[in-house]
């Protein structure tokens, strides 16, 4: 198959750029680990008997969709530069398959998400949080189907939008909301009711809720279902729309 | 009165080209709407104890991050006209350098009004009632901060004019200053070594000081503090970042 | 055997002021193993026309083959037998010359080793060898210019497209890189088509000139056709001494259209004729006049665009240099 072995190529050679400047990784690390160090503790305070002893419990997952927000959501950043190098020009003359062009890019940043979301969980063990392995590990499934799709749709935006003081703004926009409304800062059952209705329409409140149970330990219940139902459709919906507009603009 | 012409000159320039760019503007109010719709209605059920008082509490708390998430991130758009060669262009003109900085931040403080206004209608909409000559008062701390926060900003993007190093350096810097000034939780909720670190923030003072002023209260300890802190800290910045840009412009 | 054939190409573009007609209707044909130019202006739609023959950009109507494939139905087989080098290069700036040029390699689907090989090759062709290691946004543009036509060369390709291969270069940068590009066709065949605005280029390089303005080809030929199209050499003989004398007899010669007296001589506008000037020292002679010096001017393509446009150009020499 040429796609899968023009992916991979494309994919290494994005690692490698990434690998190169480690301090991208840690940069993107830097909010999700502040709000760890910074919010969560306090955290504990306003959450006093919210799932037993261990609000972390509760606090991790929802950082490490926020991780995903603020990390695979800015993907299309590192698009724009190649755009305007005229990198992505040159390949596109080259008879490599279209498809590959997002899905190396793509590939790349679920492996440096997953990285990330396991230094995240290890500082966290650090602070005191407690999970059962498989939950975790369980959890981390779903960051990476959440990498998936936010990625592709940022290189989407980023086709787009191929300017950064445009692009770095409409993605705030579309990220906080999502953000806030996922229960990821105070957990939704604080939320009045319109808030609540609201915040179904958040695709990541499923996510974050199953991924809640996952790391309670709770594996058969309709969250993590609803959560992994969700995460499925965004990985497939956005990947779709992804390779559509990639194949043609690049047609 | 060279300077102030110029910086006038300079201003009157940025603002129209913000005014052409409807979207930049409507963007900068989005975030902290965003946050008092769908951040506030949750604090208030965190703080039961608060009451009525929640919004008076929070209200303060999201002026502050306005400030800074408006105006801290206003080097970025210094960043196209060092590219596109506009600052320069304006450099070799004799108008005053102190001006060029001046009449940017003039603007940013202008944009900073009107997304102030509109948080304080919006509040008042949800339930928010307070003091007026607090909330007038308010309006002067937040402004000497969007003086502080800019000019730092614009210092700070001549020392890196790439977006990419720019973009992440300030969020580094901002999360911080945000998480600890107890805008989204009260910093009574934090262990003591964090509230150690907190004091080190001198948005936190400004934040303490404008709950008491939304709440009617001039004389205390912490409006006197935040008076200080935020003139201090408006003093200091612009002195260092005419420094900077007069070094830039020498 | 034609290597690019283009006929009717057009491309329109919708904007809020209703359609603007980026290339009007172009047609031509590139020989195997020529060096053609497109000469214009900027907005002329030399651009715009490379982008379509190289599968960037679909064109409106109108067909075109490349390299033995049709521009519409094969995209893929142009893609492979074609190389392109943008305007803007399309290097990344961190990435070093030869990692670039390996992956360029892969992406035409060479193995590593393969790849790494062609790298070498290239590298040392292009004298890249004290470059190829460092990030490509440490080169001065003529180098980085170089590494760019290697990364097009990197398959082999029939054809080559440049983009304006040598818009803001130094004239020595310059001359090296012709250099470079005229040894491309002479060692592999290569077929050259670049877009240029420059019309030093084109007459340094191109084997025929096609000129663009406005969407549509208006002239084409070789420059030194072209040149001749204006169908008049300015000559210019210095004189010491005999000076009326000399315009006297040279005015009665056939080819001669006009003649004046200058400070130091003649000059005369002569009909194009490559013996004119052979005949000018006979007469001379005949009437004892010696001359210091004759010379002849052949018009330049600048004069040509002039007279074919009616706009001015670059004039050479003018070229931004590399600050």
């Amino acid at each position: 198959m040429q796609i899968i072995s023009d992916s991979v190529l494309l994919f290494r050679r994005h690692l490698d750029t990434t690998m190169k400047s480690k301090i991208s990784i840690l940069i993107g690390m830097v909010q999700p680990v502040l709000y760890l160090l910074l919010f969560g503790p306090m955290l504990e305070k306003a959450l006093p008997d919210a799932s037993g002893s261990n609000a972390w419990q509760m606090y991790v997952p929802g950082l490490l969709v926020q991780l995903g927000l603020f990390g695979a959501g800015y993907a299309g950043f590192n698009l724009i530069p190649d755009m305007r190098a005229g990198v992505i020009e040159r390949m596109r003359v080259t008879p490599i398959s279209r498809l590959a062009l997002l899905l190396g890019r793509v590939m790349r940043d679920a492996v440096v998400m997953l990285i990330q979301a396991v230094m995240l969980t290890l500082v966290a063990v650090g602070f005191g949080l407690r999970a059962p392995l498989v939950g975790v590990v369980g959890s981390f499934v779903m960051v990476l189907a959440l990498a998936i799709s936010l990625a592709s749709m940022s290189y989407l935006l980023a086709l787009s939008l191929p300017t950064e003081y445009l692009f770095a703004p409409v993605v705030n926009t579309v990220a906080l909301p999502l953000l806030l409304l996922s229960g990821i800062l105070l957990p939704m059952t604080f939320a009045p009711g319109w808030l609540s209705v609201l915040s179904h329409f958040s695709p990541f409140r499923y996510i974050v809720d199953g991924m809640r149970d996952l790391f309670l330990g709770h594996y058969a219940t309709r969250s993590v279902l609803e959560g992994a139902i969700v995460a499925g459709v965004l990985v497939v919906g956005s990947l779709a729309l992804g390779t559509r507009k990639f194949v043609q603009a690049n047609s | 009165m060279h300077t102030i012409r110029d910086a006038m000159i300079v201003f009157r320039d940025e603002v129209s080209a913000s005014l052409r760019n409807r979207v930049g503007i409507a963007i900068g109010l989005v975030q902290p709407c965003v946050y008092l719709f769908l951040f506030g209605p949750l604090l208030t059920k965190a703080l039961p104890s608060q009451g009525d008082n929640a919004w008076r509490m929070y209200i303060p708390g999201l002026l502050v991050q306005l400030a800074l998430f408006t105006t801290a991130y206003a080097g970025f758009n210094l960043i196209p006209d060092m590219r596109s060669g506009y600052l320069e262009r304006l450099r070799v003109t004799p108008a005053s350098r102190l001006a060029l900085l001046l009449g940017r931040v003039l603007r940013d403080l202008v944009l900073l009004t009107i997304q102030l206004l509109c948080i304080l209608a919006l509040g008042l909409a949800f339930g928010l009632r307070a003091s007026l000559p607090g909330v007038l008062a308010s309006a002067g701390y937040v402004l000497l901060l969007g003086i502080s926060l800019a000019s730092l900003s614009y210092m700070l993007a001549l020392r890196l004019p790439l977006e990419y190093l720019f973009a992440p350096v300030l969020n580094g810097i901002c999360l911080p200053l945000m998480l600890l000034s107890g805008i989204l939780l009260p910093m009574t909720f934090a262990p003591g070594w964090l509230r150690g670190i907190s004091d080190a923030n001198p948005l936190r003072y400004a934040v303490d000081a404008m709950r008491d002023l939304f709440d009617g209260r001039f004389s205390t300890q912490p409006v006197a503090i935040g008076a200080l802190v935020v003139m201090a800290l408006a003093a200091l910045s612009m002195r260092l970042s005419t420094r900077v840009f007069g070094q830039y412009n020498s | 055997m034609h290597s690019v054939q283009v006929q009717d190409l057009t491309k329109t573009y919708k904007t809020k002021n209703g359609l603007v007609e980026a290339v009007a209707g172009v047609s031509f044909d590139v020989a195997q193993g020529e060096i053609v130019g497109f000469l214009g202006q900027n907005g002329a739609g030399k651009t715009t026309t490379l982008r379509m023959l190289t599968t960037l950009l679909k064109p409106t109507s109108g067909s075109a083959r490349v390299a033995g494939h049709d521009l519409s139905t094969d995209a893929q087989g142009v893609r492979r037998k074609i190389g392109y080098v943008a305007q803007s290069g399309g290097t990344s700036p961190a990435a070093s010359g030869r990692s670039e040029l390996v992956l360029q390699g892969r992406l035409y689907q060479m193995n590593q080793a393969d790849a790494v090989r062609r790298a070498d090759q290239l590298i040392q062709e292009f004298d890249l060898e004290d470059l190829a290691d460092r990030p490509t946004v440490t080169l001065s543009g003529g180098q980085r210019r170089r590494l760019d036509i290697a990364l097009g060369l990197t398959h082999r390709p029939d054809v080559l497209f440049l983009d304006e291969p040598s818009a803001a270069l130094d004239p020595q940068s310059r001359s090296l890189l012709w250099e470079h590009v005229r040894k491309v066709r002479e060692n592999y065949g290569t077929t050259v088509f670049l877009s240029t605005h420059y019309l030093d280029e084109a007459d340094a390089l191109c084997d025929r000139v096609l000129i663009i303005d406005k969407g549509r080809v208006v002239a084409e030929d070789s420059p030194e056709n072209l040149k001749a199209q204006l169908g008049y050499d300015i000559v210019t003989i210095e004189l010491a001494t005999d000076a009326d004398r000399a315009e006297a007899v040279l005015a009665q010669h056939p080819a001669v259209q006009e003649v004046k007296a200058q400070a130091q001589g003649l000059r005369l506008t002569v009909e194009h004729n490559d013996r004119v000037l052979l005949q000018f020292l006979r007469t001379l002679d005949e009437a004892g006049i010696e001359p210091l010096s004759i010379q002849v001017e052949r018009p330049t393509l600048d004069d040509v665009f002039l007279s074919i446009t009616n706009r001015s150009i670059n004039l050479p020499g003018q070229q931004p240099m590399n600050v």
